[in-house]
């Protein structure tokens, strides 16, 4: 598509996590894009999504947050988010936040038209079928939850895993199951998060692979922690950075 | 019942460090989730019946009162008797004053959820009478005074060997050698002492899984068949029926039943769908002579209008707390009254306040599962999210969180002051972390490090990285 | 009798209040006198002699048994027949229902027979039925005078006399032929669809027969 059209201008929403832990995601994504034939930035005012306001019941602090985002990000083709659970805050609930304000409320919906989750935008909207990485090991992959059920992000990360040469996906059993993070809840019921990372701790050592791939990092910091304390080997890294053939970083939780 | 739901983090503890209990979670609702999957997927229509039952229920409630109105006419036309109830107390005395003119004793009981929730056993076991559920799973946790885990499943927190205790203890005339390790034997033992109740019973209460306001009928849908030798063995039969059960046809009953077996136990449809209209007619052999309808509001009209209007739409399947990763952990008790999972973290707070129910709204990941196999596409987690909301306007919720989030948000609005805060603390974090590239330990995360590591940062926000690299190009 | 007159008033008032209409709604009351159909899936919308076929496979899959019969005159036979195969005393309780006047019992005298509602001492039943549900092998069946309930939970033992040309394909279809007896508006007393015998899982899951209901459904499809 590069040949015959402009290259898509692309903004990228970072995702505080990303910026604050994993640069290297970001870098990924970036590769991944411009890879593809889009034009990359990133604007610098943007912050937080607002989603921990939005899920803590403060409305008002959570549309302020979306309308910085929606001004940060206007005239770009595509907002694309190396995440599901950010990505549907923009996407799902932004336009729901902003349905009364009228000054917002389209704007809000705009955005929401051409913001997408990195992966299925890759796959969906770019069309990419071969990401031309290498990765030497076997994977599995947990399905984080807004990405699956919000943004029907499921397929398309399999699809481009099958393109990585020399890596093998072992399917996680219960993959659509809750790892227990849900941002503030594993702060806040702390006993019942662990009996779900636990959980998914023990599926995830079953599947005998060797690392642990997921789109989200809140849900790659809560399983990393989880398995770096109970001693496993196991890598843990975003999607992204695999698709990308970006992995020369040390693995989440890991020392250099 | 006495709600502890208040206490909602002890009480999931308490459960979490049951052993048993986290025994018979790793299985049960699994299973359910599969004969779930299998029924949704053997027919192909099953999505289809979803939006309708949805649009469905939207439908009823937005004309609520016209058909509550044509049900009770029709109620009354065939000779029955409705009693509208305000509140638990008004239906406990509405039944109560039932019973009491039938000069009864014994009162046997179908599974009902409302009368959990109205607390009608305690009530007219305070005034003299002996209720008796015959649900097996719920005669077994009424002989061991314990409120439901399950709605569909009352009993399935407890294994086989619990209900030989139970029955041994409770059923005095029992031999000691008699063997009762098979489940088949305790189910015939109970059937045994439960056919002599339901030959004794003067009233017979049932719950409605619908009620139809074309024919003023009420429906119950059970596997048993012990809601059915409730209601035509005793003189009287008395419905507990919350109003928004109603369904405006005999045609729309069929819709909300290919829904409502399929998403509870996975089957195409229950063993005994039963639709009771009036007493028994003239030259009848059986059946009984009174039928009454009792019908509760408890709060739900004044949902109606408001952002938790959809919640009614509710058909009491379970799926939602199948489903449920939460619920998987801690199982029903731990939500400390009537309604559990998903469903029961929406219903609570509306019914107890969100003083007492606060909790559960908030112990909840927003995963989404539960709403995406809800077969009356209720949005529970938006509606737990407006729970947070109203919680945060009344200023309910822990200090600590709400000056945190204040914080950060507070920062977020202010871009350029942001990338530098964040730009400093990650830069302090990374150097600690570096040399393991985790924290076991974090001053003001405790709740984090309790049970799993932190990873370290970086070191550098990708934003700084961003411009840094852009300045070089 | 406590009057609930004013909690009547009260709840349908708050109802009005908040739906912002006191008039009530025609769209409703249309709805009621029209009783339209919702999505009817299409697994039973076959012709005749395929809903039979599904009724049999879909009743067989929930543990009912059935025994195709070519008349009537073979009910007694069968009964007897199916009794005895389980070491079951020959002893039976009929419906009085005239539709079942035709088997000749009489032509197997060492079945006891006797007629009425069901006593706690019965173990076996034999009734009609009003229909046969194809998309779920549902029996579908009316109380009356000539049919009481107590016939169908009882006893361990249903057996059920169903003909051919009673299987229709869904719930709306014996909906639609219940309204046709022209009994319109109203329902019988009792109208139980029942699927399989009676079971229960609720001890640890485990899916058990004949928890209050009967153990065995056994049905006797009969051609007409």
């Amino acid at each position: 598509m590069a040949e015959k059209h402009p290259a898509p201008r692309v903004g990228l929403f970072v995702t505080c996590l990303v910026d604050l832990f994993r640069p290297t995601v970001g870098f990924a994504a970036v590769k991944l894009l411009e890879d593809a034939g889009c034009t990359v930035e990133v604007p610098s005012a943007q912050t937080c999504c607002g989603q921990p306001a939005f899920n803590s019941g403060d409305r008002r602090t959570a549309q302020e947050l979306a309308r910085n985002t929606i001004a940060a990000f206007e005239g770009f083709d595509y907002v694309v988010v190396p995440s599901g659970s950010c990505g549907g805050q923009i996407k799902k609930h932004y336009p729901e936040l902003l349905a009364d304000d009228p000054a917002w409320a389209a704007r809000a919906q705009r955005l929401s038209a051409r913001t997408y989750e990195l992966v299925s935008f890759l796959a969906d909207v770019l069309g990419m079928t071969d990401t031309g990485a290498r990765y030497d090991g076997t994977v599995t992959y947990h399905d984080s939850c807004s990405g699956l059920r919000e943004l029907g992000v499921k397929e398309q990360p399999r699809r481009l895993l099958a393109s990585v040469e020399g890596l093998t996906l072992n399917e996680l059993p219960g993959a659509e199951v809750c790892c227990g993070f849900g941002g503030t809840f594993c702060v806040k019921y702390p006993d019942v998060s662990n009996r779900m990372v636990e959980a998914k701790t023990a599926d995830i050592q079953g599947t005998q692979a060797d690392t642990l791939l997921a789109g989200d990092m809140g849900c790659l910091l809560n399983m990393a922690g989880k398995l770096k304390r109970e001693g496993s080997a196991i890598r843990v890294r975003h999607v992204a950075e695999v698709l990308a053939g970006v992995t020369d970083t040390p693995p989440i939780g890991e020392k250099a | 019942m006495q709600p502890t739901t208040h206490a909602f983090p002890e009480n999931a503890r308490k459960a979490l460090s049951d052993e048993r209990l986290q025994k018979v979670l790793a299985i049960a609702p699994a299973g359910f989730v599969n004969r779930r999957k299998q029924a949704a997927d053997r027919l192909p229509e099953f999505e289809a019946l979803r939006d309708q039952g949805r649009d469905l229920k939207n439908h009823v409630l937005a004309n609520l009162d016209t058909y509550l109105e044509a049900f009770e006419a029709k109620v009354t036309g065939q000779g029955g008797h409705v009693h509208w109830c305000r509140t638990d107390q008004e239906a406990r005395d509405a039944i109560l004053g039932i019973c009491r003119a039938a000069n009864a004793k014994t009162v046997t009981k179908g599974k009902s959820m409302v009368s959990e929730e109205i607390g009608i056993n305690d009530y007219l076991e305070a005034n003299g009478l002996t209720p008796i559920e015959t649900d097996l799973g719920e005669y077994i946790i009424q002989l061991r005074h314990e409120p439901p885990s399950h709605i569909i499943a009352p009993a399935f927190h407890l294994s086989k060997k619990d209900v030989e205790g139970t029955f041994r203890q409770a059923h005095t005339d029992l031999p000691p050698d008699r063997v009762l390790d098979d489940p088949k034997v305790l189910i015939a033992e109970a059937r045994t002492v439960l056919r002599r109740k339901f030959q004794q019973a003067d009233v017979g209460i049932t719950g409605a899984n619908l009620m139809i306001a074309e024919t003023g009928s009420t429906v119950i849908v059970t596997n048993e068949g012990n809601g059915d030798l409730t209601q035509i063995l005793p003189r009287v039969h008395v419905v507990i029926a919350s109003i928004e059960k109603i369904v405006p046809t005999l045609e729309d009953a069929a819709l909300v039943l290919r829904l409502l077996a399929r998403s509870a136990t996975g089957q195409e449809a229950s063993a005994y769908t039963t639709f009771s209209t009036g007493p028994r007619r003239p030259g009848d052999l059986d059946g009984p002579e009174e039928f009454h309808v009792v019908l509760l509001d408890n709060g739900r009209s004044a949902l109606l209008g408001t952002e938790f209007q959809e919640v009614l739409r509710c058909i009491r399947c379970g799926a939602c707390m199948n489903h449920c990763p939460v619920y998987g952990a801690v199982g029903g008790h731990a939500y400390g009254w009537v309604y559990p999972g998903p469903i029961g973290s929406v219903m609570q707070p509306a019914l107890l306040g969100v003083k007492e129910a606060g909790h559960l709204p908030n112990a909840s990941t927003f995963c989404g599962r539960c709403e995406a196999v809800c077969p009356m596409r209720i949005p529970l987690p938006k509606m737990m999210r407006h729970w947070r909301e109203k919680e945060f306007e009344q200023g309910l919720q822990p200090a600590a969180m709400r000056k945190g989030l204040g914080l950060w948000a507070w920062f977020a609005r202010r871009p350029a002051l942001y990338h530098a805060a964040t730009r400093m603390a990650v830069r302090a974090l990374g150097a600690l972390g570096r040399g393991k590239g985790r924290f076991a330990k974090l001053p003001l995360a405790q709740g984090w490090t309790q049970y799993r590591d932190m990873p370290a940062p970086e070191g550098k926000t990708f934003q700084q990285m961003w411009a840094e690299k852009k300045g070089k190009r | 009798m406590a009057d609930t007159s004013s909690a009547r008033a009260q709840i349908l008032g708050g109802i009005r209040k908040a739906l912002g209409s006191a008039e009530g709604s025609d769209e409703a009351r249309k709805r009621l006198a029209v009783h339209p159909r919702n999505l009817v899936p299409a697994r039973a919308q076959l012709p005749q002699d395929q809903q039979v076929d599904l009724f049999v496979a879909m009743a067989t899959e929930v543990a009912a048994t059935v025994e195709r019969l070519p008349a009537l005159g073979d009910v007694p036979r069968a009964v007897a027949e199916y009794l005895a195969g389980l070491n079951l005393p020959a002893e039976i309780r009929v419906a009085p229902d005239a539709a079942l006047d035709a088997i000749p019992w009489n032509e197997r005298p060492t079945l006891t027979v006797s007629k009425g509602r069901a006593r706690d001492s019965d173990g076996a039943s034999v009734t009609g039925a009003f229909a046969g549900v194809a998309e779920t092998g549902s029996l579908m069946l009316l109380s009356g005078a000539e049919r009481p309930t107590t016939l169908n939970f009882l006893p361990d033992t249903h057996i059920v006399v169903l003909t051919r040309s009673q299987v229709v394909g869904t719930m709306e279809d014996a909906w639609d032929r219940l309204r046709g007896l022209g009994v319109a508006g109203t329902m019988p007393r009792t109208v139980n669809f029942i699927t399989g015998p009676s079971r229960t899982g609720d001890i640890e899951m485990r899916i058990e027969l004949g928890a209050h209901g009967p153990r065995r459904l056994h049905i006797l499809l009969v051609e007409d």
